[in-house]
């Protein structure tokens, strides 16, 4: 019972933290302040909130499905795929509702899974770190593909917003979609027990009784609509997925319908706090979020790399 | 009753499992044993519904593993696959409780909780429930994997060379285990296992089938099989066959 | 054999050269030809800079698929510089005289490089993998810094150090051309007096020992050239992660041998030539400016992931 209690302490303390600092101070009277937490403070903590969650579970889904903690969307080319379907829609069709960019970009970057997990299967050997080379590269092609569609057509400063998350630009009513991230935990909670069994591989789990393709196409199809939400609304953060799910495993275990909340707690923490730390570091100017947890998160995922494997969690 | 007819399997171009008809009663333990690549663990794989044979027919108990829903076969029949690669982080108690999977779907009850400790105790695993697998050695780890399967429940447990990588104490261990679990009491499960290792199909076995080129080289009881005629023509090789407390002893010659 | 597919290269590269330079030449022709000479000296110093350390970077690692690109090294060029910039200033660093900057530049690069590279192969690089990886996460985050140093820095300073963070091939003064020119010079004599040398290396430590070679000396003065020549292209371009693994794997196929005497010049030729023949292909053929990065990565990252698919192992 302490640790839901120590998880709503922290995460409470960050959001009024998030609530009060910014360039305009709550306090000096000459805003109303009311108006300012409506509009502005409280959408952006909720933003980093809801983004931090989908991507700590989007991670943990990529992960399971291919037995690897070494992974994560970012790191197997999502976003990136992700960005190519927006891309796409954007010439296609400049003048889509955000609803349909945002399905094109979710099937895009179902794709772009798919197309990792053919690579994955044809690999010659299985070593953990192999995977997630393979990815970055992966990812690295399609990102100059996009980068060269962005610039013959003269839409670079669109691929921009989306390659770097920044949670400056979150107002109210250019945020909301992300609350669907919040559907898709609810969703994936239900099916916690089969993610788990995901990682188990293919064979022991359907003889478990697991319609084995059947659950990982919901589980990315989820990861993917989180991950174009994401691009979509705040643009692409790194490593958050990684970090979460590694951290919370080692120190609790792969139970996921026990996990899936610490870890989607964890997730939220860390990137509201990656931001809150961004207003402060240079205040009154802003770091975007991004920046910080790129640091941050590949920091920690070399200590992961190196680091003796993890002890008992006992 | 498992019955097995006319079974082909291939894999891309190489024709692995050929025309194989069989039954398997209830009760007991068969081993499957043949020379390497003569399609032992594909044919368990077919038997559990896990590889799609390319013709032919699987019945366990009259259920077609092919096209029953995934959570009856799985009722029906447990499969542990040779050296799973497990990169979850579960504790031994987790793992074992998955075994019940099949049963609620998600929704564990009193009776599945039950079942999970039962079969931690039945392997000696209550010692090591909180333990993290990771922390296992190679032995308790299998046991661990054996005991999950056997939470399955399933009337029939097809495992796929257990005894790999196990020491030989914990190889007797497991095989005494379920030598005793498969007699008439306290309720009878049937063991179907691909082993390896001639000997310690001789030793606890009650029936072969000893698989050559994907084909039935030879089936029956025990001691029908572990003759140096049918070894020979089984194996290419020559062997002898001495006789130790009622149970025959393979020497390769 | 080998001797004659060498000159073959040299003379392609002269032809090339006379292409590039000739190519509907009109108007203040003088003008012209120095803009257009000052851009085909850098594209062919920094594809023979980047050619030749690759080679002498995969042997020193002893691993045909490694590059100094993909470990992070030019990541590391641009960290530096920027922590320059951030500790001097941007006035500062602007009265540092441009040669005098340049030198500090990879001095100091050379010896981060060493202690970076120490720290990687500290088990004798036999986890080839890990070292990838650790090397590949590196980078990510010494970019993440560079970005947050940029970020601390005033607006005025940031664009000082902008221009080295995007491979661009068209604003390079020739002062720094002449510099980086004698600086490159250098750097591919002491390359060509290494070569016997780099043969026996090229065997593994026991043997080249066995056979009286000084190896770990040969290795440290090998990889302060590498750090160098990085130096010398990230200086001149920015970086360009996949260059390396083209101009070395293609120069291995055109001119097949194991001495570094050839291997190095092939290697450097195959480097210019292809960014040359790219340049000319995308800046006169089809019109476009400044996509040649992008699809170098492109292709980069494709024959990257095809050459651990045909090897089988890394």
């Amino acid at each position: 019972m302490r640790l839901p209690l120590i998880i709503a302490l922290v995460l409470a303390a960050l959001v009024t933290a998030s609530l009060c600092i910014g360039a305009a101070s709550l306090f000096a009277g000459d805003l109303d302040a009311g108006f300012l937490i409506a509009t502005s403070r409280f959408p952006r903590t909720a933003a980093a909130l809801l983004a931090g969650m989908g991507l700590a579970l989007a991670g943990v889904v990529v992960q399971q499905s291919v037995q690897n903690r070494l992974v994560e969307p970012s790191l197997i080319g999502t976003p990136e795929s992700a960005m190519l379907g927006l891309l796409a829609i954007t010439l296609a069709w400049p003048g889509a509702p955000i609803w349909i960019k945002m399905c094109s970009g979710a099937l895009a970057a179902l794709a772009g899974m798919a197309g990792f997990l053919g690579l994955a299967r044809a690999l010659p050997r299985h070593d953990p770190m192999l995977l997630p080379i393979v990815g970055m590269i992966y990812g690295g092609i399609l990102m100059a593909v996009g980068l060269w569609l962005a610039w013959v057509t003269d839409l670079m400063q669109y691929l921009g917003t989306w390659r770097l998350s920044e949670f400056s630009g979150v107002v109210q009513g250019r945020y909301e979609l992300l609350w669907g991230i919040a559907a898709l935990a609810v969703l994936l909670y239900l099916v916690a027990d089969r993610i788990t069994l995901l990682g188990l591989g293919e064979t022991q789990a359907r003889s478990l009784g697991l319609n084995y393709g059947q659950t990982r196409a919901l589980g990315l199809g989820i990861v993917a609509t989180i991950i174009a939400l994401v691009v979509v609304t705040v643009g692409t953060l790194p490593f958050v997925g990684l970090v979460a799910s590694n951290i919370v495993s080692r120190w609790r275990g792969d139970n996921l319908r026990a996990n899936l909340p610490v870890i989607a707690a964890f997730g939220a923490g860390a990137v509201l706090a990656a931001d809150i730390l961004g207003r402060l570091i240079r205040y009154p100017y802003e770091i975007p979020a991004g920046t910080i947890f790129a640091v941050a998160g590949a920091g920690i995922f070399l200590w992961l790399l190196n680091a003796a494997p993890a002890r008992a969690h006992d | 009753m498992i019955e097995v007819s006319n079974l082909s399997y291939s894999a891309g171009q190489a024709q692995i499992l050929r025309d194989i008809s069989l039954t398997i009663p209830q009760g007991g333990i068969t081993a499957i044993i043949g020379p390497n690549g003569a399609g032992k663990s594909s044919l368990l794989h077919c038997i559990a519904g896990l590889l799609t044979p390319s013709g032919g027919q699987v019945r366990i108990d009259g259920l077609d593993p092919f096209d029953a829903p995934h959570r009856d076969r799985a009722r029906a029949v447990a499969l542990l696959q040779q050296t799973p690669r497990i990169a979850t982080r579960l504790r031994v108690r987790e793992l074992v409780a998955f075994g019940r999977w099949p049963h609620h779907g998600g929704r564990p009850g009193p009776e599945d909780a039950r079942l999970t400790e039962e079969a931690l105790a039945t392997f000696d695993l209550t010692p090591l429930a909180d333990r993290s697998l990771e922390t296992l050695s190679g032995g308790q780890r299998q046991r661990a994997l054996v005991a999950m399967t056997w939470a399955q429940s399933a009337p029939w447990l097809l495992l796929d060379e257990p005894l790999n990588a196990l020491d030989p104490k914990y190889a007797r261990d497991l095989m005494e285990r379920l030598h005793d679990l498969t007699r008439p009491a306290p309720e009878q499960r049937s063991v179907v296992v691909v082993i390896h290792d001639i000997n310690a199909a001789a030793g606890w076995a009650d029936r072969v089938i000893a698989l050559k080129d994907g084909e039935i080289g030879a089936s029956g009881p025990c001691n029908d099989i572990m003759t140096p005629a049918t070894l020979h023509a089984v194996f290419g090789m020559a062997f002898d066959v001495i006789d130790h407390k009622q149970r025959p002893v393979v020497i390769a010659r | 054999m080998i001797k004659r597919r060498v000159t073959w290269l040299a003379l392609a590269m002269l032809a090339l050269s006379a292409g590039f330079l000739l190519w509907q030449l009109k108007g203040p022709t003088g003008f012209i030809l120095t803009l257009r000479g000052t851009k085909l000296a850098t594209l062919i110093m920094v594809g023979a800079a980047t050619g030749a350390a690759t080679i002498l970077f995969q042997t020193v690692a002893a691993n045909q698929l490694l590059t100094p690109g993909l470990v992070g090294f030019d990541a590391l060029y641009v960290f530096l510089q920027t922590l320059l910039v951030f500790l001097l200033g941007g006035v500062g660093y602007a009265a540092i005289p441009a040669a005098a900057g340049f030198l500090a530049e990879a001095g100091l690069m050379i010896l981060v490089a060493v202690i970076v590279f120490r720290l990687l192969f500290r088990n004798g690089g036999a986890d080839v993998i890990r070292i990838l990886l650790t090397g590949v996460i590196l980078g990510i985050m010494l970019r993440g810094l560079a970005e947050l140093l940029q970020r601390l820095l005033d607006p005025a300073e940031f664009s000082v150090v902008q221009q080295a963070s995007f491979a661009s091939f068209s604003a390079v003064s020739p002062a720094q051309l002449a510099i980086t020119g004698t600086a490159l010079a250098i750097a591919l004599f002491l390359c060509a007096r290494m070569a016997p040398r780099l043969d026996v290396a090229a065997l593994g430590r026991p043997v080249a020992r066995g056979l009286g070679l000084d190896y770990d000396r040969l290795i440290m003065q090998a990889l302060a050239l590498v750090a160098a020549l990085v130096a010398i292209s990230t200086a001149l371009v920015g970086p360009l992660t996949f260059l390396g693994l083209l101009a070395a794997s293609l120069a291995r196929e055109l001119v097949p041998t194991h001495r570094h005497a050839w291997l190095i010049p092939a290697a450097a030729l195959t480097g210019a030539l292809i960014l040359v023949a790219g340049q000319f292909v995308f800046e006169r053929l089809l019109g476009q400016q400044s996509t040649l990065s992008v699809i170098v990565e492109f292709f980069g990252g494709l024959l990257f992931i095809a050459l651990i698919f045909r090897r089988r192992t890394l």
